[in-house]
């Protein structure tokens, strides 16, 4: 049985004149793969800052999970099971990757700065907890060599594995991934999508934005494709590739010679 | 040189501790002088205020610069319930609750404002803090001040020399210095340093950035309000003019020379900031030129302070900086993509 997690009900942005996205539907159901793609400047990653709060639509609503979070600020949405990385990587650069998981762990934490100063059993929990969490999340991630080095000292491949971790460690129910594979070299990129495949078999749900067409193929069970802002096709891979309007959009109308 | 004294320090880490804490505590009794003692205790009494300020710049990346204002409100309502023959003990810690209230009252306007927005107002707020003590005659005392401030009793002393005015003190430090370690390295630490790192990120992964940015200006208030209190008594006597912007800067120069984001660095910047101000007392205003100057070059060479942590993102805020330079650090509204 199918239901729908997150939905946008005709969401558009603006930005002054520029419409970056306009009037999108979208509806992802509970536990499946879903993909967003779209030419440069498509409007990809400015719906998912609506999704996720960071932007606020000057039109449509958001749903998810049963309650509509349009208006919400981005911490309570993650409270509520939304998790994400950036397209140009976010990571505390000056914290280690250990303690950057950590923080991820905020959520789960119940410590206030009074249990902190007389070290009750309530942070007592949360230390260890974090910790030993924290050390199983990046070893189910391969990161645990990265454990205490510095995150912006890391290739860029690994940086995108270590900002997966570290919102995994929300344990949300949803993950929005903006294009995770971009900097990776093609080993990293196929462990990448495994990975994803093995999330979803634990009872994620995935959005990934993506310009690696081979990847968002063979990875995703249904796919959105944006352009100029508009949403010109949702389906299958397979219908996907056979769109009329994304071949123009990827490939240009007609050919010039 | 530096880094290999953080070295030794992290490495015999609870050793250099206990021997601070054992040369601290034998060290009225090498000194004889009151007058040499009297600058200890005021290095004691920066330790606090410099700490508490590090722990709203330096920690959660805010930037406070009218820190006298918490400063003057801890002295001033120490100074008037002392009046009420209320104990001083018990004013301690209550000027410093009072002065967390307030820090919350100005916080949760200005939560909103980063970087030169946030300085600005704290800046106003300082001073709308010493207008009114200036002018508010009949409860501050107005130009006149508050003289008499009694000092509180030490096993049978009055407390009134700088002798044992100094344990006191230190006591308090060790309090503030050992409950700010224990809160740096908890959930609320963390999510201060995320702030200050990255705000964004932050965000997205539930932190709620305002209630801890309150969370923090309210602890860092506490201390500044208990520093304030720690020196009513030992001065006798306090009036508006010793909570200026000069002193809120004066403040602000031992957090960015000692450095930000570490619990020493305050402690180095109180140290060297005071020895500057004694030994060129005799230079008087021109002093000041010497501050500028380790300031400037400060921000240059180690924009993160004499003991400050390279590993943040204060380390690559200094005018060298190939990064970014302070400037645009200050003014900046970073996007999302
Ligand atoms: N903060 C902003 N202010 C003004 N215009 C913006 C802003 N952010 C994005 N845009 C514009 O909105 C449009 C959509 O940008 P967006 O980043 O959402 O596209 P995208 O599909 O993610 O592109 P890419 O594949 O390059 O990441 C673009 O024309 C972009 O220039
Ligand atoms: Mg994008």
């Amino acid at each position: 049985m199918m239901s729908v997690l997150l939905q946008s009900k005709n969401i558009s942005k603006h930005y002054g004149g520029i419409k970056a996205v306009q009037n999108v539907d979208m509806q992802v159901e509970k536990g499946e793969i879903y993909g967003i793609i779209g030419p440069n400047g498509a409007g990809k990653t400015s719906f998912f800052n609506v999704c996720t709060g960071n932007l606020q639509p000057n039109g449509g609503e958001i749903w998810f999970d049963g309650k509509k979070i349009t208006g919400m600020r981005p911490a309570q949405i993650a409270t509520l099971g939304m998790a994400r990385t950036f397209q140009n990587i976010q990571l505390f650069n000056f914290m280690t990757v250990l303690e950057n998981i950590k923080i991820g762990f905020h959520i789960h934490e119940k410590t206030n700065i009074f249990d902190a100063i007389v070290h009750n059993k309530r942070y007592k929990t949360d230390e260890k907890m974090n910790h030993e969490k924290g050390v199983a999340l990046l070893e189910k991630l391969g990161l645990s060599e990265h454990a205490e080095t510095l995150a912006g000292n890391l290739a860029y491949g690994v940086q995108r594995r270590v900002e997966i971790a570290r919102a995994l460690a929300l344990d949300p129910k949803i993950l929005l991934l903006d294009e995770p594979a971009a900097g990776m070299n093609p080993i990293e990129t196929q462990n990448l999508s495994d990975f994803i495949k093995q999330l979803r078999n634990d009872g994620y749900t995935i959005i990934v934005i993506e310009h690696d067409m081979k990847f968002v193929m063979n990875l995703c069970d249904r796919i959105l494709v944006l352009n100029f802002g508009q949403k010109i096709c949702e389906g299958n891979p397979e219908h996907v590739k056979n769109d009329k309007l994304v071949n123009e959009a990827y490939f240009g109308k007609g050919t010039t010679f | 040189m530096i880094d290999k004294i953080k070295n030794f320090y992290t490495q015999h880490k609870t050793l250099v501790i206990l021997g601070l804490i054992v040369m601290a505590l034998i060290l009225p009794l090498l000194i004889q002088k009151s007058s040499i003692m009297s600058i200890i205790v005021k290095m004691l009494f920066y330790v606090i205020l410099a700490s508490s300020l590090n722990i709203i710049n330096g920690y959660s990346g805010q930037f406070n610069i009218g820190h006298a204002g918490f400063v003057l409100i801890g002295s001033y309502t120490l100074a008037i319930l002392a009046q009420l023959n209320i104990s001083v003990w018990i004013l301690y810690p209550l000027a410093g609750v009072v002065t967390a209230i307030l820090g919350l009252l100005i916080a949760l306007p200005t939560l909103r404002l980063r970087g030169i927005y946030l300085a600005l107002v704290t800046l106003g707020f300082s001073e709308i803090l010493r207008l009114v003590a200036l002018n508010w005659t009949s409860l501050t005392g107005g130009p006149m001040g508050i003289k008499g401030i009694p000092s509180p009793w030490l096993f049978g002393l009055q407390s009134t020399k700088p002798h044992i005015y100094y344990y006191i003190v230190l006591a308090f430090v060790i309090i503030c210095l050992f409950t700010s370690y224990r809160v740096i390295n908890s959930k609320v630490g963390r999510a201060w340093m995320s702030i200050r790192e990255d705000d964004h990120a932050a965000m997205s992964l539930g932190v709620d950035i305002k209630k801890y940015k309150a969370i923090n200006f309210m602890f860092g208030a506490f201390w500044a309000g208990v520093g304030g209190a720690l020196m009513a008594p030992f001065y006798k006597f306090i009036d508006s003019t010793m909570f200026s912007l000069d002193e809120g800067f004066n403040i602000l120069s031992m957090v960015i020379i000692g450095g930000q984001g570490t619990l020493i660095g305050p402690v180095v910047g109180s140290v060297v900031v005071n020895s500057i101000t004694e030994i060129f007392r005799f230079a008087d205003e021109a002093r000041l030129l010497v501050y500028a100057i380790l300031i400037i070059s400060m921000m240059w060479i180690r924009p993160q302070g004499l003991a400050g942590t390279s590993k943040s993102v204060i380390a690559n805020r200094g005018i060298g900086s190939k990064k970014t330079n302070i400037f645009t650090r200050i003014f900046d509204k970073k996007g999302v993509k």
